[in-house]
């Protein structure tokens, strides 16, 4: 008797067991939790911060009242709303199907900025001097193949040598931005490198400024769907970030497949970059694309790599970005403060999915004594 | 003195920095953990220094204890963030790339925000000297060389000697190289994972702090600390994961960095301004090269560790 009581003592509290399968209202039940349990330790964290440093501290009860006000009060600030909701939707279609073959392409950043930079390239030297419709082609072309190739060297080395491609395309990030930074000061000799906006290569607009860019976008993410869910190509995607060795089974040739599928991140990028270069800026600095290539690849994940309900995760992102610089304003904090909200919320819902994923199993309280009676 | 010495030991105190922060991206890489989130952990290192010694900058302590004291803040905050990641990753299974980059954008924020907000004549003005000793004062790129350098210094050679001859090294690079059968053999593959990216990230704080602090010394240098926590990630690289290496590695990655505005001050070469952004691309286009070469080269002992990056789950075969 003692000697089994000893025995259950040993067993663990609780284990872990993988979930097979999760309803959906469920999960989304856990995430909207974990949202909400964010918000409050944010509201936490924000109220310390803006009680400890600030001499004269704003209303605390305002705070939450913040992110409605930053995107929803007035019709400019929906516009602006939807704007930095569809860029950042857009860098993260591009990411997507590099990470649904589990290609860990952290480069988005880099690859968007060359876009951008190939657009504006165009746009300077041919502006003016060939009709505005060629340019603006040009421009998309440039585009495309600049981000393409910037995408696509470290795929050849993955598929070659199997050289780490986190890494790689961490590094192509800065390069690309070096690149920027020495086309800036060719093309602006003063030293001030700082190219002002362009008179050519405008992306035309109808009703609103920003309704091209988005719609443009919505084109996008239900081709992606359609492209990554039903198509050949998107398969073998999956099966490739399955299992490698499944897929050389069955007969698909991975590299190709690893090569192909970062032309297409690369492409996704440069018309990004096409769209920030030609739709929205006009001009292009090493900032051009503000660190939304790595916010993208929290958007891609955070979406489960499906391009239909990446539009609410790019929507929450962008919702707490601009709620929290309506915080910083009235609070007189920072502007990095959204990046503290954001960050907060991401380690809620980035801990949420250990739920969504694995189930806790509580030791049963009476199996001891029953094992004690037999 | 020569100007050509003192451009190398404004290399090696440059490269202090990113010495400490791949140092520490080193230890936690070898327990199997590819940890992105090091230049928030870099920049929230350097603000938990800063925010001590803004409280106890004027305070008359003696001088030695206000060293210490700023050391410890910057390395409590940081590992505080190294406990975030390490509990995300390590314990509730997240991606490693996602967490990394969330504790990035958090980090980097956050200490935007407190320093924003710090009295640099409380915290830089009487503090520097203190970090500067025993040169303080000088003029010259060795007045950089203080007390941070030599802790620097140490902390990688130390780091070598434990992970490459010590068991509890050898038990770590068996948890980063395959942690099932680490675990197989009894060594507590969690514990490890935790220990190494909290002390890690804890060393690697002290890189923001030494940069704030002592090589740039000045109320903006926290802007541009983020650009370094990643070339620190890119150390790693170059250094082939061996820690005492990243001290070659980082005055390498220094003299690179400041070649551009230095190579100005010498007689003889002239420098156009187009040139310095290609210059500074340097460490990055280096780093892409020893990477592609070691992967060419396949060796076994320059390569990541083999479970870098992926989640280890015991009750998964």
């Amino acid at each position: 008797m003692s000697e089994l009581k000893k025995k259950t003592a040993h067993e663990p509290l609780f284990h872990l067991s993988k979930r097979a399968a999760i309803h959906p209202a469920k999960a989304l039940a856990i995430r909207l939790a974990a949202i909400v349990l964010g918000l409050v330790v944010c509201g936490l964290v924000a109220f310390v911060l803006i009680d400890k440093l600030n001499q004269n501290p704003g209303k605390i009860d305002d705070f939450y009242y913040c992110f409605i006000k930053g995107s929803f009060t007035s019709k400019r600030k929906i516009w602006k709303f939807l704007k930095n909701l569809a860029i950042l939707q857009c860098i993260s279609l591009a990411v997507t199907p590099a990470f649904r073959m589990r290609f860990w392409n952290i480069g988005a950043e880099g690859q968007t900025l060359m876009g951008v930079l190939g657009a504006i390239a165009v746009a300077f030297y041919l502006g003016g001097q060939i009709p505005e419709w060629l340019l603006l082609v040009l421009m998309l072309f440039a585009a495309l193949v600049c981000s393409a190739i910037w995408a696509v060297i470290p795929a050849l080395f993955k598929a070659k040598w199997n050289t780490n491609e986190t890494l790689f395309t961490l590094m192509m990030n800065y390069v690309a931005s070096f690149v920027v930074s020495y086309f800036l000061i060719i093309w602006v000799p003063s030293g001030s490198s700082s190219l002002g906006k362009l008179k050519f290569g405008k992306l035309p607009s109808f009703g609103h400024d920003y309704l091209v860019i988005i719609l443009i976008v919505l084109a996008l993410t239900i081709f992606l769907y359609v492209y990554l869910k039903y198509s050949k190509q998107g398969y073998e995607i999956s099966v490739v970030g399955e299992s490698v060795r499944t897929a050389q089974y069955s007969g698909i040739n991975v590299k190709k497949v690893i090569i192909r599928t970062m032309i297409v991140s690369g492409l996704l990028c440069g018309l990004t970059g096409y769209l920030i270069g030609a739709g929205l800026d006009q001009s292009v600095t090493t900032g051009s694309v503000g660190g939304q290539g790595f916010t993208a690849i929290m958007v891609s994940w955070l979406a489960n790599f499906n391009p239909l309900v990446m539009l609410v995760s790019s929507g929450l992102i962008a919702l707490l970005n601009q709620g929290a610089s309506q915080i910083s304003q009235d609070f007189n904090v920072s502007g990095a403060m959204p990046d503290v909200i954001v960050g907060i919320i991401l380690f809620f819902i980035i801990g949420c999915e250990f739920f969504i994923n694995y189930q806790i199993i509580f030791r049963k309280k009476s199996h001891g004594a029953k094992e004690g009676v037999k | 003195m020569n100007i050509w010495l003192n451009f190398l030991i404004d290399s090696l105190a440059f490269g202090t920095t990113f010495m400490y922060g791949s140092t520490g991206e080193i230890l936690t890489e070898k327990a199997g953990h590819l940890n992105l989130g090091i230049p928030g952990v870099m920049c929230m290192g350097g603000a938990g220094g800063v925010l001590i010694l803004n409280l106890i900058g004027k305070s008359g302590l003696p001088g030695f204890l206000i060293v210490i004291l700023g050391i410890l803040g910057s390395i409590a905050l940081s590992m505080l963030m190294g406990l975030i990641y390490s509990f995300l990753t390590v314990t509730m299974r997240a991606n490693q790339n996602v967490t990394g980059l969330a504790l990035t954008t958090f980090g980097v924020g956050l200490m935007k925000v407190i320093m924003s907000k710090m009295d640099p004549t409380v915290y830089l003005v009487g503090p520097k000297a203190l970090y500067r000793w025993p040169f303080a004062g000088r003029t010259d790129a060795l007045q950089y060389l203080g007390v941070l350098f030599f802790l620097g210094i140490f902390i990688a050679i130390f780091s070598s000697f434990v992970l490459y001859r010590t068991k509890i090294g050898l038990h770590l690079r068996a948890v980063g190289e395959n942690p099932g059968t680490a675990d197989a053999v009894g060594i507590n593959v969690t514990w490890y994972k935790y220990a190494a990216t909290c002390i890690g990230s804890g060393i690697a704080g002290l890189g923001g702090f030494y940069y704030i602090i002592d090589y740039m010394a000045s109320q903006e240098a926290y802007l541009s600390l983020e650009a370094f926590g990643w070339l620190s990630i890119a150390l790693v690289i170059f250094a082939l994961w061996r820690p005492h290496m990243t001290i070659i590695g980082s005055t390498v990655f220094g003299f690179l960095f400041s070649c551009s505005s230095f190579i100005a001050n010498i007689e003889g070469i002239t420098v156009t301004m187009a040139a310095k952004p290609l210059l500074k691309m340097l460490p990055y286009v280096v780093t892409i090269l020893v990477l592609v070469v070691t992967s060419m080269r396949n060796k076994r002992e320059n390569q990541p560790p083999q479970h870098l990056g992926l989640p280890y789950f015991r009750e998964e075969r």
